[in-house]
């Protein structure tokens, strides 16, 4: 099979994200199925030193301009339409992030290269890639192919392991100028969640609240629930919207990423984008009305009932 | 919760219908007033635009004599009443903007005393119909406004799952679409008996008595839409009109003797709305057919209970319907019925009805604490202190509303709710042991 | 100051979905369509611009043949005008979506156009992006912020990432910008208002071609299977605590200081 697989780098603060790793780990599988190389397209300015990171591409396309100081959607788009035409890949592998998806799909319009979005799973099968997309709020999965057999996909973070990927080295780099600069959308700056309140990504135990928890005043049964298991408190994203806790306990795509030894998912229904953000937990129990909930297709341990029951008496029962 | 709250001291409460003090009737009496008021010192123009919508002529009668203060139930856990709410019009505030506007419960008690016979019934609807249609609407309110527009149930559940119940029921459900013949009951079973799980519970109960007194009924099952009473009280007409259209088509499609209706607020819809909108037939809450059937019941157990009955404010005080249901818990052997303090046409309302089932969390803001767990803490007082009794309704919002109000009032195990049909349904079971 | 929001309608997921005879899409009998939520979003947000800027919200969406409720509840809501798309006999994939808005935009003049980031049926990836490449606008997704400058030349938009950190953006108008959420919950469209507007308001259209596709064969669609399943706990609120008690224990996360 022709061409190569190229990886779409993403970076901030001069490290390279998990979601990449992940990127990079499915990489090296599908090139050793179709005996094709890995390139890490990685932009940026003064971004050498990322190169170390990415170990497990067999070369990595270094775009080194000072427009590409930051993320832009305008300037990777102009940057990488030129790259992925030249290199007619048979698969370009984004994630499904902010930056995935301002890109992902851009350059399959302008290349013409076709795209397969939320996918869960990549494979080469029959000398072609087949990828599996995750629709309709997770309900339905649709395995598809690219007519012309090679094409662009994006793929949900946390579907595969970092590990693999995040392989330290010195791959070779070519470097590509940047071809013609897009200079209509200008980054600014970012905006951090205030610091000061608790980092959930380090606590051990979890206790999340989703849109199930009922009314507000209901946070404090869960709020005490918390403090006598020696955890924090942390939810899916209605409640956060909602303003009942700060942004900073959010778990899920767009909140943080949590792997603590136990995560107690309560009234939280399990839409894909919170398991994104939860999936890895060593222990998972979730409390839910609904019978059909996604989160029971990860957690250990399962109850159907309402969580204004179970939390009181689980407090009342760990008090002894 | 962790709150504390006293034991509900309700000694007596006296109404009298003619009272003469001191030799002076002060009996309360529609023309009693003898002259035109006028009232010149504020602007009018905020009164003139409530009466000058259809159903806001009454506010104007209010001469604030506050026979309403002490019986709203929404004022002894708030500031709001009907009395401060002529005031506020009087004085040209907006009420569109107004919480106050959203507090009402439209459960009557206050028209039930006024002397000028002024009727939130028909001013809340219209006033609020104009916040509808400005799109001013709490965000939890517009969410059930939205389901109910979508799935035709306040819950948002699938119109294709109203019937699924019938599966545990234990015995066959027809569905009239299905018998293909005129049937003598047509048993609307309504959103709550439908989805919710208590309301299930009610459900089975139900079918389960209609077979063992050899009803000829079916159920529209997943043809059958909200009625949307509630919704139509809170402001949404619209709505109202376009599930009434669903509904009465549906109706016209088979031939029936009755209609007989789980919930009194689909009661009150059928029976008092939908002429008004091409349909009129026999309608019976479901106490009303059962009543003089309940002689043919056959018992095989007691039900060793005290129980008090809850009036639903749109079956007791706004309909007329307080003996029924009496009757058929007292048919039911072993139930020693009590009455609560506040009861009949002056029974409590538990904060659901007008559109309240759906703004507990607005309404939270607002009040000291729910009129559920007043009226449940009257239940306690009643039939709870010395041993667990039962709180009987005859509504499909009360289980869920009143299960809640016991746990956050502290009386899990003291007290139980129970639809009387599901004691009539107990009762028919041999004793378990 | 024109604002112009597109919008599809998705299937409802209140109904269970279900894959046709063929295999490979979902069966329409009992399928009720809805606006896409990040859709509303959009035009809440165009609603918002139109108060705190003044402008005029021009909604379109692609004509399957039953959106017309649809655009009633735009003007129900506050838009100006409504348009419908194209034609399609079922809603089509994001390029051909994206193509066919391309072509109605190009009669159309427009400061800024809205879009929901995403939809559920997005197999092909977002319309905004891919009309962002077709008609060479500047496109920025997951916002959740919008402000336009007083000059109407430009706009600063908020990105959303993970871990809520927020990328600010200052981009040239004409723009697209695909809403991740509103700042208000989206405005209750009153049934009244849109059952009369169904009747009485103009509906324009703008043709638009149908054709182009994705590029993706789909080979079949399933429900997916859980591969795991949790072990469930029954009984009442006490029992399941005390099972729940136990697990902890074994596990030593009962300590109440576990860190």
């Amino acid at each position: 099979m022709s061409g190569t697989i190229l990886v779409l780098v993403e970076h901030r603060d001069g490290v390279v994200a998990d979601a990449t790793f992940e990127l990079l780990g499915r990489a090296r599988t599908l090139a050793s199925a179709a005996s094709v190389e890995v390139e890490a397209v990685l932009l940026g300015s003064g971004v050498d030193d990322l190169v170390g990171q990415l170990g497990a591409a067999d070369r990595v396309v270094l775009i080194d301009d000072p427009a590409l100081a930051e993320f832009t959607p305008s300037g990777y788009h102009s940057a990488l339409v030129p790259v992925v035409r030249d290199r007619a890949p048979l698969l370009v592998l984004a994630a499904n992030t902010g930056v995935g998806m301002d890109v992902a799909a851009g350059l399959s319009m302008a290349t013409g290269l076709a795209l397969a979005a939320y996918a869960i799973d990549v494979t080469v099968a029959g000398g072609s890639p087949l990828v599996t997309c995750q629709l309709y709020a997770g309900k339905i999965n649709a395995r598809v192919r690219f007519a012309d057999g090679r094409g662009i996909v994006t793929l949900v973070v946390g579907t595969a392991p970092a590990e693999p990927g995040n392989v330290a080295g010195s791959p070779p780099i070519e470097r590509i100028g940047v071809a013609a600069s897009d200079g209509r959308i200008r980054f600014r700056r970012f905006i951090r969640p205030e610091a000061g309140d608790v980092d959930i990504t380090r606590e051990s135990i979890l206790v999340s609240v989703g849109r199930g928890i009922g009314e507000r005043e209901n946070l404090e049964l869960v709020e005490e629930l918390a403090t006598v298991l020696g955890g924090v408190v942390s939810s899916s994203r209605p409640i956060a919207d909602a303003g009942w806790l700060p942004r900073t306990r959010q778990v899920g795509k767009s909140g943080q990423r949590v792997k603590p030894r136990l995560y107690l998912a309560l009234g939280i229904s399990g839409a894909p984008e919170h398991l994104e953000g939860m999936r890895g937990a060593d222990l998972i129990i979730a409390v839910n009305t609904d019978p059909r909930a996604p989160i029971y297709g990860v957690a250990n341990y399962g109850a159907v009932a309402d969580v204004i029951d179970v939390v009181p008496a689980l407090t009342k029962q760990l008090r002894g | 919760m962790g709150r504390e709250l006293p034991m509900m001291k309700v000694d007596r409460v006296i109404e009298l219908e003619h009272a003469v003090v001191d030799g002076v009737d002060i009996s309360g009496h529609w023309n009693r007033m003898f002259t035109d008021r006028s009232i010149e010192e504020y602007p009018t123009e905020a009164m003139d635009w409530v009466t000058g919508l259809a159903g806001g002529e009454s506010l104007r009668s209010c001469y604030q004599c506050g026979k309403c203060v002490p019986v709203c139930p929404v004022n002894h856990v708030g500031s709001y009443g009907p009395r401060k709410l002529h005031v506020k019009v009087l004085r040209g505030n907006n009420l569109l903007d107004d919480p106050d506007l959203w507090l009402c419960t439209t459960c009557g008690n206050c028209l039930r005393v006024c002397p000028k016979e002024v009727n939130p019934l028909e001013f809340m609807p219209a006033i609020r119909e104009q916040a509808v249609l400005e799109g001013n609407v709490p965000a939890e309110l517009a969410k059930v406004f939205e389901n109910l527009q979508r799935q035709g149930n306040p819950h948002g559940h699938s119109p294709r799952k109203r019937a699924d119940w019938v599966a545990d029921a234990g015995v066959p459900v027809p569905l009239i679409a299905e018998i293909g013949r005129p049937v003598d009951v047509l048993w609307y079973v309504s959103d709550y008996t439908s989805y919710h799980p208590r309301g299930q519970d009610a459900a089975r109960a139900m079918a389960r008595i209609l077979t063992a007194l050899g009803i000829d009924f079916a159920i529209l099952g997943n043809e059958e839409r909200s009625d949307a009473d509630s919704a139509r009280l809170a402001g949404e007409t619209g709505l109202f009109e376009m599930l009434a259209e669903q509904n009465i088509k549906t109706f016209r499609k088979y031939e029936f003797e009755r209609l007989v209706v789980m919930d009194p607020h689909a009661f009150n819809a059928f029976k008092n709305v939908y002429p008004r909108h091409g349909w009129e037939g026999e309608v019976l809450h479901y106490t009303q057919f059962l009543a003089p059937l309940i002689d043919r019941i056959e018992f095989k157990s007691s039900v060793d209970v005290d129980v008090t009955y809850h009036d639903p404010c749109y079956l007791g005080r706004n309909n007329g319907e307080f003996d029924a249901p009496r009757r058929l818990l007292e048919a039911i052997p072993g139930v020693r019925l009590a009455e609560m303090p506040h009861n009949k046409k002056n029974g409590y309302c538990c904060g659901g009805g007008g559109g309240g089932m759906w703004l507990d969390g607005f309404v939270a803001d607002h009040v000291s604490e729910r009129l559920s767990e007043r009226r449940v803490r009257e239940a306690v007082e009643t039939v709870a202190m010395d041993g667990t009794g039962v709180l009987s309704v005859a509504c499909p919002y009360e289980p869920s509303r009143f299960e809640d109000a016991v746990k956050s009032t502290g009386n899990d195990g003291r007290l139980i709710v129970r639809d009387i049909v599901e004691l009539i349904d107990q009762a028919m079971q041999p004793a378990t042991s | 100051m024109e604002l112009i929001v597109l919008l599809k309608a998705v299937p409802d997921l209140t109904e269970e979905l279900e894959i046709d005879a063929a295999g490979t899409g979902l069966a329409t009998e009992w399928l009720t369509w809805v606006a896409s939520e990040w859709d509303e979003y959009a035009v809440e947000e165009a609603l918002q611009l139109k108060e705190s800027f003044g402008a005029t919200v021009t909604c379109l969406a692609l004509d399957t043949g039953s959106v017309d409720e649809l655009l009633a509840t735009c003007l129900a809501r506050g838009a100006d005008r409504v348009l419908k798309v194209g034609s399609f006999e079922r809603p089509p994939d994001s390029h051909t979506a994206a193509r066919a808005f391309a072509a109605a935009l190009g009669g159309l003049s427009y400061d800024l156009v809205l879009t929901g980031v995403q939809a559920i049926d997005d197999v092909d990836g977002q319309v905004g992006p891919l009309l962002g490449a077709a008609l060479d606008l500047p496109h920025v997704s997951v916002v959740t912020h919008i402000a336009l400058a007083t000059d109407g030349k430009s706009a600063t938009v908020n990105q959303e990432y993970a871990g809520g950190i927020v990328g600010e953006f200052e981009v040239d108008l004409p723009a697209i910008l695909g809403v991740q959420t509103s700042r208000e919950v989206p405005r209750y469209a009153p049934v009244s208002r849109v059952r009369q507007l169904l009747k009485t308001a103009e509906i324009g259209h703008l043709d638009a071609p149908a054709d182009g596709g994705s590029g993706l064969i789909v080979e079949a669609m399933e429900v997916p299977k859980a591969d795991h399943q949790a072990e469930m706990i029954g009984g009442n609120a006490d029992a399941i605590a005390a099972r729940l008690v136990e697990i902890l224990r074994e596990r030593g996360l009962t300590s109440g200081s576990a860190r």
